[in-house]
């Protein structure tokens, strides 16, 4: 059977054959911390990867189109473009320091040359478009080649400027700045399915937004409440419906997910479905609301399913059933042994980010020591796969880890005690159709591709 | 201490038996876990989720710089020698005349991604 080069939808079902295919970033163990990777995120088609870092930078890689003459670069990503997309900032009012750091990037749908996107820090949203410049016209008649001005006088015939071919040139410019709507930090932007408007949310409150407009913005959930004492939780994530673009999600702090329709009234404050696992009383301890808290929640691509991540666990659930999730993938469950000394270091409360494949088959996220995890739906296996430069021959496969709980350790395990909780992986991304991934491992960023690929 | 308390409370034999073992063995961590917790913090709340938590969190990036208390101080120490930063240059409260050195530097990031640089394969 013949081979397609290019498969437009991926395997599902069948296990994946993880190969290291680029890191990119520095070596140096002394890691900066504007250096430290903050967002990633394919765009639509795939072809374009962004990240966005600490220090307010974002940096495209564009995927290489086929080459005979270079086989192996095939599908390898190249920088594309780099840019200072926020900058610190000091409000002197509330006295409050305003990180550049990236929190979020979304594409926008491709609709012309150009490609758009949103990034936001804590504060403000910016809509960046990215455009390719590969002409200049020369033979201007004010001015010569190298910009100096003519004397007009001396000018005694009219030419017409011709355009030439130049090298390639990325520019990017800020297009729209959408600022001052946000009191609390924000913590996601989704991009809506009629590619028109946007929302932002922040700890307390989700906005709506139009791309074309920037002195306004709908407020259109508002938890905050009349007294502050008492606040017992704060939205932690917000996403739109990839299809229906009336509806969206918001998850809480206390592990719950409010579906909202827009439709129903102007504020959704009230929801149209709530989501949550009903707990085991018993269960109850110290840390079950912290480890409860849902750092992510991602719509599959159907529409039919979303996917959330709270401390140890991926669950996915059925748009349709509220009472509980329909799936419960354990990321790393031997640390609920560790949540004393994970607290004390504050590690019980990063946010680790989820994504699903293209056909919505396999999930991944991340973990400690540079571990990610990745979870067949249908198969119903896991791997945990590390992202390392001892791993990094070009097209090597990567061989599963395994992390060792008990008192024997075998050959090639690691034990729960020798985990780096600095290395974690916050941060993974999904090529939208292929089999391609793209893992943060704090300021180096690796890819990886599936052997058949 | 805690597991103790578990002990005590029996399993409920349903169907469901499977789920609930594994449940209780992932009870029995946890509230160890929140033992050691509470002896090494004994003044620890019993509402972690609570609102002291949650505030903290919608405080993130406070930084203290009054400009009154600036200038206030300014006024007083005119004839003094102003003195100089203590130890915890991070925190510029009162009396204190803070000056530009004291806030830490907040420098935009103008050296390009080392993503950007160089092809490391």
């Amino acid at each position: 059977m013949a081979r397609s080069r290019r498969r437009r939808l991926p395997r599902g079902g069948n296990d994946f054959q993880w190969c290291f295919s680029q890191v990119k970033g520095a070596v140096d163990e002394d890691v900066a911390e504007a250096d430290i990777i903050s967002t990633v995120e394919f765009n639509y088609s795939g072809d374009l990867l962004a990240t966005g870092d600490k220090g307010g930078r974002v940096v495209i890689f564009q995927r290489e189109q086929e080459n005979k003459s270079r086989p192996h670069s095939r599908g390898e990503y190249n920088v594309y473009s780099t840019f200072q997309s926020h900058e610190p900032e000091f409000d002197y009012l509330k006295s409050l320091e305003i990180e550049e750091k990236i929190n979020k990037i979304r594409w926008l749908p491709q609709q012309n040359a150009a490609h758009f996107l949103l990034s936001t820090n804590d504060k403000t949203i910016k809509l960046w478009k990215i455009s390719e410049r590969d002409k200049r016209a020369e033979g201007y008649n004010l001015k010569d080649e190298d910009g100096r001005l003519r004397d007009p006088f001396r000018i005694t015939a009219l030419r017409v400027p011709i355009l030439k071919p130049m090298d390639l040139m990325v520019e990017a410019s800020p297009r729209r700045i959408f600022a001052n709507a946000h009191t609390y930090h924000i913590n996601s932007i989704s991009v809506n399915s009629d590619h028109e408007t946007y929302l932002s949310a922040d700890d307390l409150r989700i906005n709506l937004w139009h791309l074309e407009i920037t002195d306004r913005s709908f407020n259109i959930v508002d938890i905050k409440p009349a007294n502050m004492e008492e606040l017992t939780e704060v939205i932690t994530a917000a996403e739109f419906h990839p299809h229906q673009c009336n509806v969206f999600v918001y998850s809480s702090s206390k592990g719950t997910i409010r579906l909202c329709d827009m439709r129903s009234s102007a504020l959704c404050d009230r929801h149209s479905k709530f989501f949550e696992e009903p707990e085991d009383p018993s269960s109850r301890s110290f840390f079950s609301e912290i480890i409860s808290s849902i750092s992510d929640v991602k719509f599959s691509h159907s529409g039919r399913y979303m996917m959330t991540r709270d401390y140890l666990s991926v669950k996915v659930w059925d748009l349709n059933m509220e009472n509980r999730p329909v799936e419960t993938h354990q990321v790393h469950e031997y640390l609920r042994s560790k949540l004393c000394s994970l607290y004390e270091n504050d590690c019980i409360f990063d946010k680790f980010e989820c994504c699903w494949n293209g056909s919505d088959s396999a999930i991944m996220t991340g973990s400690y020591n540079n571990f990610f995890r990745m979870f067949d739906r249908n198969t119903r296996r896991d791997v945990t796969l590390e992202a390392s430069r001892e791993n990094s021959k070009p097209r090597a496969s990567l061989k599963p880890r395994k992390v060792c709980t008990g008192g024997k350790r075998k050959k090639d395990e690691i034990s729960v005690d020798s985990l780096d909780f600095n290395k974690k992986i916050l941060h993974t991304a999904w090529h939208p159709m292929e089999n391609i991934i793209a893992v943060a491992a704090t300021n180096n960023l690796y890819i990886f591709q599936d052997k058949i690929n | 201490m805690s597991q103790k308390q578990e002990d005590e409370n029996p399993v409920e034999e349903t169907g469901e038996e499977k789920q609930d073992t594994q449940e209780k063995e992932g009870i029995l961590p946890e509230r160890a876990e929140e033992a050691k917790l509470k002896a090494k913090y004994p003044s620890l709340g019993q509402k972690p989720g609570g609102s002291d938590f949650l505030m903290k969190r919608l405080q993130k990036g406070q930084k203290y710089f009054d400009s009154g208390d600036y200038n206030m101080a300014k006024a007083k120490m005119k004839n003094k020698q102003l003195p100089s930063a203590g130890p915890d240059k991070n925190l510029v409260t009162g009396d204190h005349i803070p000056t530009p050195q004291d806030l830490p530097q907040r420098k935009s990031s103008l050296v390009t991604s080392k993503l950007a640089g160089g092809q490391l394969e």
